[in-house]
Parts: C-alpha cells; structure tokens; sequence
C-alpha cells in the first residue's frame, strides 16, 4: 500500500477514535472515518487513483490536494463532477469513476 | 444585528482573512467572514475537522495559538458572522457598489443556500494555490502537488506514500518535507531548483539563515534541524525532470539545474519513489480581485498601497494575492487590510505595519533566490502533457503554434485545446503563457486589455439548476 | 525597436476576425496582394467570444437568408478544402452537420413556428415539421413540455477560432500577409480624397484599396478613416458547462430564438441556444442586450440562459458550468451586413456588420466582397448589402418612407 491513513494509535497528532465510515467505490465497499474527504478516504485505503480521462483512458487521483486542478472529480450518488478532495465522505456515499467509457445501455457519444 | 454600522466582508478565512476581520470588528465594523472551506485557518492552519478532533494538533503547527485566538476572538464576538462552506462564486459591479454571490452547502453540491451581500467594503484574502510545472510524467498517480501532500497530512492524517520525493523552488518544501515525515513516510530528498548562486544573491548565504524576517528564520531553521535529524538530504540546483512508472509512480529522474533551471546533460540518475510532491512557488487566486477590476502588476499580484487598498474604491486585499510573504505577511497585511476597510485608524496597528514590511523583505527574497527561470522548459518532451484536463501535450501545442502562426494564449488555448477543461488553466495558464511568450496581460478578452488568463468571472463551476433558481432580483443581504 | 510594418498592397484588411480572415483568403485566391492587420491577434476578439453556429433556422425569407444558404454550402465544401491544403496536423475546423431543432411549449408558439417555417420552405429551406414523439426521437432528454418542432437539417456548426486560423493560413498560403499588434490610426489619401491606404501604430501601408472588418469596432476604424457605418455593439453572454457523456446529439433551441434576433429592442432578449461540442462540454447561448462595450458581469443574466435551457432540456440543471464569457456582435440597425464599396469615399470596403450571424455568413461574404472589388460574378445579387441601402439612410424629413 503506498498511501495510507495512519493509525490513530500511533498518531503523534492523537485525532479523536475512529468513527468507521464505509462508502462504495465502483460496487466495492471501502472504509474510512468520519470527517475525511472522499479523497482522504480513498488515499487513506491505498488508492491513489479513481477517475479514467477522456481522452488518453489515463488514471488519475488527486493532484492539489486543495480543490483547484479538477483531477479528482468523482460521481458521488449519481451527482458527477464532485471534487473529492473538498467533499466529505457520508456512510453509504455511492462513488463512481465518472470518465469511465459509457456502460451498456446508455447513449452512444457524440462522434464525427 | 446592528444597523448602521459599516458592514466589511472578509472573502477567505486563512491568516490574512482571520487577522482583516478581527481587525475590522476592533475597529468597529460589522464584519461577515466567508470561506468556501467548512472550517477557519486557511492552507497554513489547515487542521483536521471537527469530526476528528486532534489531541495534540499544535505539534504540526507553528503559532497553532495565534490561530486559536483569532478563530476565538471572532466567534465570540456578536459583531462578527463566520460563514462556513460559503464559496463565492461570483462578484458583480452593479453602478457604484459591488455585489458578492455565494452558494453555502456541500462543495459541488445542486441546490446549494443563495446568499447575496452588498458590502460597504470588501476585503479580498483567497490565498494562492501551489504552481508545479509538467515534467514528463507528472500526470501519474502518486504525483502530488506539494500543497497536496501538506494538506492530506494535516487536514487528512494521509500519508502519500512510503517512499517520497520532494522537489520544486522555495522555502516552502521545507514544512511540505517535516509534514510527510510526521506521517511516517522517508523523505528520499528535497530538491531545490535554485542553484546555489541564486540562494546566495536572494538570501545572503542559506535560505534559513535570514537577517531580518526573524519569525520566518526561526521555523525554516526548526525545518532544517528536523530533516537533519532525519537525514534527509537537501540539494540546491537539482530537480525531478521526469517521473515514471506504470499506472503510477515508481521511480523519478532527478537532474542537475544550471542557472537558468535547464537540465545538466549526464548528470540524471533514477531514484526510487512511490510519491513525488512537487511545486515551483505559488499563483494568486485572483478571480474575485479581477472581476472587481483591481490592477494587477506585471508579476501578476494584486496592487496595494500602504493601507492594503487596491486600485478599486471599496476593496482592500490581503495575504498571499498581493505577494507571496507566508503566513507572518499575511498575518500583518490582514491586520492593516481589515483595520483600513472598516475606517479605522492604522496607527492602533503600527505593530503589524512594521511586520508587514519585513515580511515584504521576505517575499522579495524569496522570488530573487526561488522565481521560476525560463530553462524549464529543456525538461519537456513533446510527449509531456501540459494540459492535465484536456491532455494537450507540449509537442501538440508548438505544432499548433507553427501551424496556425498565433503566439496569442486565447487563440492557442482553442485550436489546442490546452487550459480549456474544468480546471479553467488554473493549473497550465501561466505555463502556457510562458511557452507561448505572450505577454501576460494577453489573452485579449473582447479585444480589450484584459487580465488574461486569470480572468474566470465564474470563480468555480456552478451547477446550472443553481444558477436557474437565482431569485431574479437582487436579494437578500443578510447576514 | 518596434518593428514597422510599411509595405503596399492591393487591398488592406482591418480586422483578422472570421469575417476579415475569409475576405483574406478570397481576395488572395483570386490573385490580388493582400495584408491583413489587427490591432491585438487573429481571431481573438468577437470571433472567440461567440459560438459557431452555421444556422438558416433563424432567418426569416430575405436577403440575410439568402446569403447564409450560399454560405452555408461554402462552409460544407471549406471543411475538406481547408483540411486537404492544411494537412492533418492543422487544428480541425470540427465542422458538424448535425442539424437543428427548434422546440416550442405552447399551442401559440408552435402556431407561430409553423407559420415561420413555411415561409422558410416557400424560400428554399429545409424545414420539416415534426411532432413531439418524433422530436423525442431525436433528442430523447427534451422535456416533457415540448409540444411540437421544426426540424432544420441544413444547420451545422464549426469552432470559430480554429476555422478563422484556417482561413487566415490558407489566405498565407495564397501570398497573404498577415500582421498583428498593428493599429489602424487614420487614412492615406490620394488626389481627389481617395483612401490609399491606413496610417498605423507602426508605420504606414498603402493599397489600393482598404477593407474594413473591424468586427464591433467597425465604426470606429470607419471614423477614423473618414468614413461613417452605423454598426454598434450587442453584447451577448455565453454559458460552458463541463465536459460530459454527450446527451445532446442536434443544436436545439427554443421556439424564442428568431422572435429575439428580429427585435431591435436594447432591453436583455435572451432564449437558449443549445449544443455540445467535440471537446465534450455543452454551450448555451446566448444573450442580447445593446449596454455598449460593458464587459461586467451579469448574474442576472446568466440565470435567464440557464432557465431557458433547463426548461429545454431538464437533465442540465445537474449539470456543473465551468465558464461564461462574453461578446460584442457588431449589429446593423436593420439586421444586415453590410459588403461593398463606400460610394462617399472612394478606396474604402466594408464587410462588417454581421451581428449574430459572422460565422455562418463569413465565406459567402469573402466572396461577394472578392467578385465586387475584382469585378467577377458573384453568387448573389449584392445590392442589398450596400452601405446606402434605404434602410440605413438617415430620415433625413419627417415622414420619409423606409423602403
Ligand atoms: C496547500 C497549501 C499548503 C500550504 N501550507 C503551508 C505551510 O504549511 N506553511 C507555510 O508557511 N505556508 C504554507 N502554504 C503557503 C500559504 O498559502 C501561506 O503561508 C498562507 O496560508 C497564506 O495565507 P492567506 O490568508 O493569504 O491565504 P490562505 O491561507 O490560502 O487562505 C485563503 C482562503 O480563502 C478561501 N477562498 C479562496 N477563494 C474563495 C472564494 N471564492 N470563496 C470563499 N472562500 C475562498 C480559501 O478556502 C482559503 O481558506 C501553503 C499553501 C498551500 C496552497
Ligand atoms: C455571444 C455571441 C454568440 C454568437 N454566436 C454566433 C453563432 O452561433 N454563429 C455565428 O455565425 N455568429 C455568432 N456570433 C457572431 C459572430 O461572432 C460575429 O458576427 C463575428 O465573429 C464577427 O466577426 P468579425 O471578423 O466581423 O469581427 P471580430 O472577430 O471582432 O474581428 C474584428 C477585428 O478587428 C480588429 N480591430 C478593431 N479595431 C481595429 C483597429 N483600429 N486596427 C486594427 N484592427 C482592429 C479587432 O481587434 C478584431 O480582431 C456570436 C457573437 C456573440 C457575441
Ligand atoms: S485534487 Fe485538485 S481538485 Fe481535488
């Protein structure tokens, strides 16, 4: 894993005990805690990426860390374009890598 | 709340904007504080949220007490409204005021609160975000701003990887690397574009030994003595020139810099990494300051006087859209800023005026020794994206430039694409400016003389059923 | 040291906006040495400030009319001939036909539309009226108050700035010479008072002829020459939102759009224009207001484009605007642009005034204004863009007729 949340015990910040958070990326559950970004908590369970670009199909995950680049837009229950990294995660938040290429049964793109 | 009094509005809650607003309610104003994030202190105080109170938060932070008594003394004073998770969104001129839209909620949210203010007097303190420019590679997962890292690991307690390496120009890596070593992480290097030449004319003879700006001095010397004891070697003239790996980060090149920044042939060698935390200095969030019509300097801040006036009636500016100075200049400059705006006297901040000029001392060492110089560019490849949004690389870009003959950033931001995406060229803007050798006041906008590429009358993408649900006439102006 | 920029030519253009850059290349293809000067860069002011809609859905029976029809299979035609001379490499002008629809609410708005739409075909458009099922066939995300449409397969649609770079590369190719940074301050004049060439901010350029394409400044750059044009500024407002999976596939627009551009009224007009583009995003035009060249901001404004088009497609109120900007459409009292000769001064051209409509008319008006300056044919009959048309004399007495 090479991002991490540290453990709170060895914490020399001491933040407040967990309060578990899960939230669903792609159909899989991941937890976090509450009071994190979608972002924080998706770095802090080891992935660094969740979004496909449009054009190069290329992985991206945070880049600013502050709400500025747009790198990190997810769709978050059905909503696209949500910065991760300024949004906080909710128990049961539903998030989706928005610039995947469309699934079946919905509209073809635009194309010419 | 009172009547009558001057209502001042505080646009940003980070040190510049907390020490306007205490300063204005002293002197006497109505004040409303805004900021789009959902707690105080800015990129400096940046701290974990009230969901996860820290025990010991102070240990990442320098003055974290000066912060608790500003956050303090404004809650507690009924004169002052804080309001939280409030982006501005735009500003108008309407005939002879100014006019301030704001949605509060959930960032990116749909239907969002509307809140309308027509302040008396505003004070601009949005901060600046941090500029890294492309090197290839810089678009992989596990590729950070340095900002970024700073941020995760104090408002987040996320580690951006195991093994890290920190590059870019400043004095700012140095709490960028101290914070990812309070996550754990081994910090590889620190690898400072200037060269020892260019340290030496900005700062006497190292950054941390400064005459002067003696509070500064004092945390960038902890910073030292911390990577020290960690040994974590700090190398001017050196920088990532590209980051590799497949899907992610797991190696960077680091090079040798000559004067001019441009990479020293032979002298590249692979390290390593699983993150890569990377800024070259600081670029104003100026959207507000512009769409209120203040001027701008050639080096693209926000025009002051000594009582932190713009060149605007009405709007004052503090904090890091008038220079890059830290958090000390900010501090100074918000005093000024908010005791001016509310009409006060600013001999009660004679103090913070004195600081203000140090920290202005500060600031221009800081460009002399750390400004970006034009041998960057010697690090591209035509396959390096430039554009993170729309993926518009270096090669596609001098193409078009041959092509199509225009050096002009507008016309070259649309038959390339580059700058076009939601980011808005926050991130490339000036990076293409400085490719395209327009000047910076280029990006003609109607013709005009136009600020350029800093010039986003929408500050942040508003979702359209918000902007549709606008009351259709000027509302209300409370708080 | 500013470079200067003396030189003669056969014809000096003012202006290398869309409209300046297709008279370029006309003119150049057609043998005659031609530079172009602008006082900032190509294709940067109005033409980067509008949309590219090539449309004949808005235009009534009439002269404009009959220029779009001419301009519009130019545009089909330029797409290759532009790409075929410029290569691959060279940023696609992204012509698209795909077709436009108008949309109506009311029971009176589609009578209107079908009124409207059947002086169109009498003039030779396409226009083919379709019910509410089929509209939703086309564009399954309408909203559900959509009670009928027309259906315009002639309109299409280009990216202005890419299409304005790719005229002026094209006219380059063809001897042109184009200079930017370069304004033009006064005239030169000849025996006899006759325009010979412009004084400029970097020296002076003789022809023996001059164009203005000044765009929304055209009456300035006319005063300064000693001439006079009526064009003023229509200040429109222009809505992006962030790229996403297309959902909307034609130009859709509600059934309000041609009641706005056949209005002269100052006060704002606004009804969507609705489309995507290839780069993902969706625009949504745009605004009328004549304020002059106030370049502020208006909120109020934006929220009346955006109610149109949520009220057109209600999928969009979700949907994140990333951008608005704004232009000045160079508008003509009487809604027609203005190309010729200036019979008050001799030596001088317009090919200006083409208010919402410069894109589409662009080619057709590089053609008319060549055919007239090098007295070849020309496509259509040029007299009523003339700069002494009736409809832009002055009412000199009361109770002079408009023709
Ligand atoms: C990510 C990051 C981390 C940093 N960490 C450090 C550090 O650890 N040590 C250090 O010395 N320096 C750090 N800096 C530099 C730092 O910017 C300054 O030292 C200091 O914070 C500047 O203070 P300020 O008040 O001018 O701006 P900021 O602290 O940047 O505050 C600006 C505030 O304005 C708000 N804002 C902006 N626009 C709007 C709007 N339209 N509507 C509502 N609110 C708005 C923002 O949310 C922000 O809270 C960091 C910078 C960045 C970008
Ligand atoms: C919001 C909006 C939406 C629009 N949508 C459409 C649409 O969908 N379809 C369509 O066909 N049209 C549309 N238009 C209209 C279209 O953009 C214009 O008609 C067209 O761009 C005009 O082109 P131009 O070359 O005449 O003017 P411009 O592009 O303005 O070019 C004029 C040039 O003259 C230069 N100039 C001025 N003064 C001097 C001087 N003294 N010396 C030298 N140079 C000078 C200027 O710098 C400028 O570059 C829209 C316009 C707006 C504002
Ligand atoms: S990481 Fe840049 S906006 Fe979220």
């Amino acid at each position: 894993m090479t991002s991490q949340r540290i453990a709170v015990e060895r914490d020399p910040v001491e933040p407040g005990p967990d309060r578990p958070l899960t939230i669903w990326v792609d159909g899989e559950p991941v937890t976090g805690t509450a009071g994190q970004t979608i972002a924080g908590v998706l770095l802090g369970a080891g992935r660094r990426q969740w979004r496909t670009t449009r054009e190069g199909g290329a992985p991206r995950g945070v880049f600013c860390g502050i709400g500025v680049c747009f790198d990190c837009l997810v769709e978050v229950n059905g909503l696209p374009d949500v910065r991760a990294c300024l949004r906080r995660a909710q128990d049961g938040d539903v998030v989706a890598d928005q610039g995947a290429p469309p699934s079946g049964g919905s509209l073809p793109e635009v194309t010419s | 709340m009172s009547k009558g009094l001057r209502h001042v509005v505080v646009v940003g809650a980070g040190p510049a904007g907390l020490a306007a607003a205490r300063a204005a309610a002293e002197a006497g104003a109505r004040v409303t504080l805004l900021d789009a994030a959902d707690g105080l202190g800015g990129q400096y105080w940046r701290h974990l949220p009230a969901a996860r109170p820290a025990g010991r938060e102070h240990v990442l932070h320098h003055r974290w007490s000066t912060f608790g008594e500003l956050s303090g003394a404004l809650r507690a004073n009924p004169a002052v409204t804080v309001v939280e998770s409030a982006q501005v969104w735009s500003l108008e001129r309407p005939d002879g005021g100014i006019r301030l839209n704001v949605l509060v909620g959930e960032p990116d949210a749909v239907g969002r609160a509307v809140l309308v203010l027509e302040p008396d007097a505003l004070v601009l303190a949005t901060g600046a975000h941090d500029r890294t420019l492309p090197f290839p590679g810089w678009q992989l997962p596990g590729v950070y701003s340095a900002g970024a890292a700073q941020a995760l690991a104090k408002g987040e307690r996320v580690a951006v990887g195991r093994r890290v390496v920190v590059a870019g120009a400043g004095p700012f890596l140095l709490p960028v690397a101290s914070a990812l070593l309070w996550t754990g992480a081994t910090v590889v290097g620190v690898h400072e574009a200037a060269g020892p030449g260019a340290l030496a004319r900005g700062w006497l003879s190292r950054p941390w030994e400064l005459a002067g700006a003696a509070g500064k001095a004092g945390e960038l010397a902890g910073y030292v003595g911390e990577l020290a004891r960690h040994r974590v070697p700090w190398r001017p003239g050196e920088a990532v020139v590209a980051a590799h790996g497949d899907g992610q980060v797991e190696a960077v090149t680091i090079a040798r810099l000559d004067e001019r920044w441009a990479p020293v042939a032979g002298t590249e060698r692979q390290v390593e990494a699983d993150a890569v935390c990377v800024s070259h200095g600081f670029t104003p969030r100026l959207e507000l300051a512009v769409a209120a019509g203040c001027a701008l300097s050639p080096s693209r801040f926000v025009v002051v006087d000594d009582a932190q006036a713009t060149s605007v009636p009405g709007v004052w500016a503090a904090g890091e859209i008038t220079g890059i100075g830290g958090a000390d200049a900010a501090l100074a400059e918000g005093a000024v800023a908010g005791t001016a705006a509310a009409g006060g006297d600013l001999g009660v901040v004679r103090v913070a005026v004195r600081a203000r000029a140090r920290a202005r001392g500060f600031a221009a060492r800081i460009e002399a020794a750390h400004g970006v110089r034009g041998g960057w560019v010697r690090w591209l490849r035509d396959d390096t994206v430039v554009c993170r949004c729309e993926e518009t690389t270096y090669g596609r870009v001098r193409e078009v430039v041959e092509l199509t003959g225009s050096h002009e950033t507008r016309s070259v931001k649309l038959t390339s694409r580059a700058g076009l995406g939601p980011c808005q060229a926050r991130m490339c803007g000036r990076t293409l400016q400085e490719l395209l050798g327009d000047a910076p006041g280029g990006d003609s906008d109607a013709g005009g003389t136009a600020p350029g590429v800093d010039r986003r009358p929408l500050v942040v993408p508003v979702r359209l059923g918000d902007l549709a649900s606008l009351p259709s006439t000027s509302a209300s102006t409370s708080p | 040291m500013i470079e200067r920029v003396d030189v003669a030519a056969d014809v000096v253009i003012v202006g290398a906006g869309i409209v300046g850059a297709a008279c370029a290349r006309a003119l150049a293809r057609a043998g005659a040495r031609v530079t172009v000067l602008d006082r900032v860069a190509a294709a940067s002011a109005t033409s980067a400030h509008g949309e590219g809609n090539l449309l004949v859905s808005d235009k009534g029976p009439g002269p404009e009319l009959e220029l779009a029809k001419v301009s519009l299979r130019r545009w089909a035609h330029l797409a290759d001939e532009l790409a075929d001379e410029l290569g691959p490499l060279f940023p696609s002008i992204e012509h698209e036909a795909k077709g436009g629809l108008v949309v109506v609410t009311s029971a009176d708005g589609l009578d209107g539309l079908r009124g409207f739409a059947e002086a169109q075909r009498a003039a030779g458009v396409e226009a083919v009226e379709v019910t509410a099922e089929q509209a939703r066939e086309l564009e399954p995300d309408l909203a559900p108050g959509v009670v009928g449409a027309v259906y315009y397969p002639q309109d299409a649609q280009v990216q202005p700035v890419a299409a304005a770079e790719a005229l002026l590369a094209s006219a380059r190719r063809a001897g042109a010479v184009v200079r930017t940074e370069v304004e033009v301050t006064g005239p030169l004049l000849g025996d006899g008072g006759r325009l010979t060439g412009v004084a400029t901010t970097r020296g002076e350029v003789s022809a023996g002829a001059v164009v203005v394409a000044a765009g929304p400044w055209s009456a300035e750059v006319a005063e300064r020459l000693g001439a006079r044009i009526a064009v003023r500024p229509r200040r429109g407002m222009v809505l992006v939102t962030t790229p996403m999976r297309q959902r909307v596939r034609h130009k859709v627009y509600d059934g309000d759009y041609f009641a706005a551009t056949q209005s002269a009224g100052a006060e704002l007009q606004t009804s969507a224009v609705i489309e995507s583009t290839r780069g993902g995003t969706v625009l949504i035009g745009s605004s009328r207001e004549q304020v002059g060249f106030d370049d502020r901001l208006s909120t109020q404004v934006l929220a009346q484009l955006a109610r149109r088009a949520v009220a057109v497609f209600p999928f969009l109120a979700r949907t994140n605007v990333m951008r608005s900007y704004l232009g000045f459409r160079p508008y003509m009292p009487d809604h027609l642009p203005v190309i010729g000769p200036d019979p008050a001064l001799p030596g001088l051209w317009f090919a200006t005034g083409h208010e919402g409509a410069g894109v589409g008319l662009a080619p057709a008006t590089g053609d008319l204004l060549a055919a007239g300056m090098l007295g070849l044919a020309a496509a259509v009959d040029p007299r009523p863009y003339a700069v002494d048309r009736p409809t832009l004399r002055p009412r000199v007495a009361h109770g002079e007729a408009l023709a």
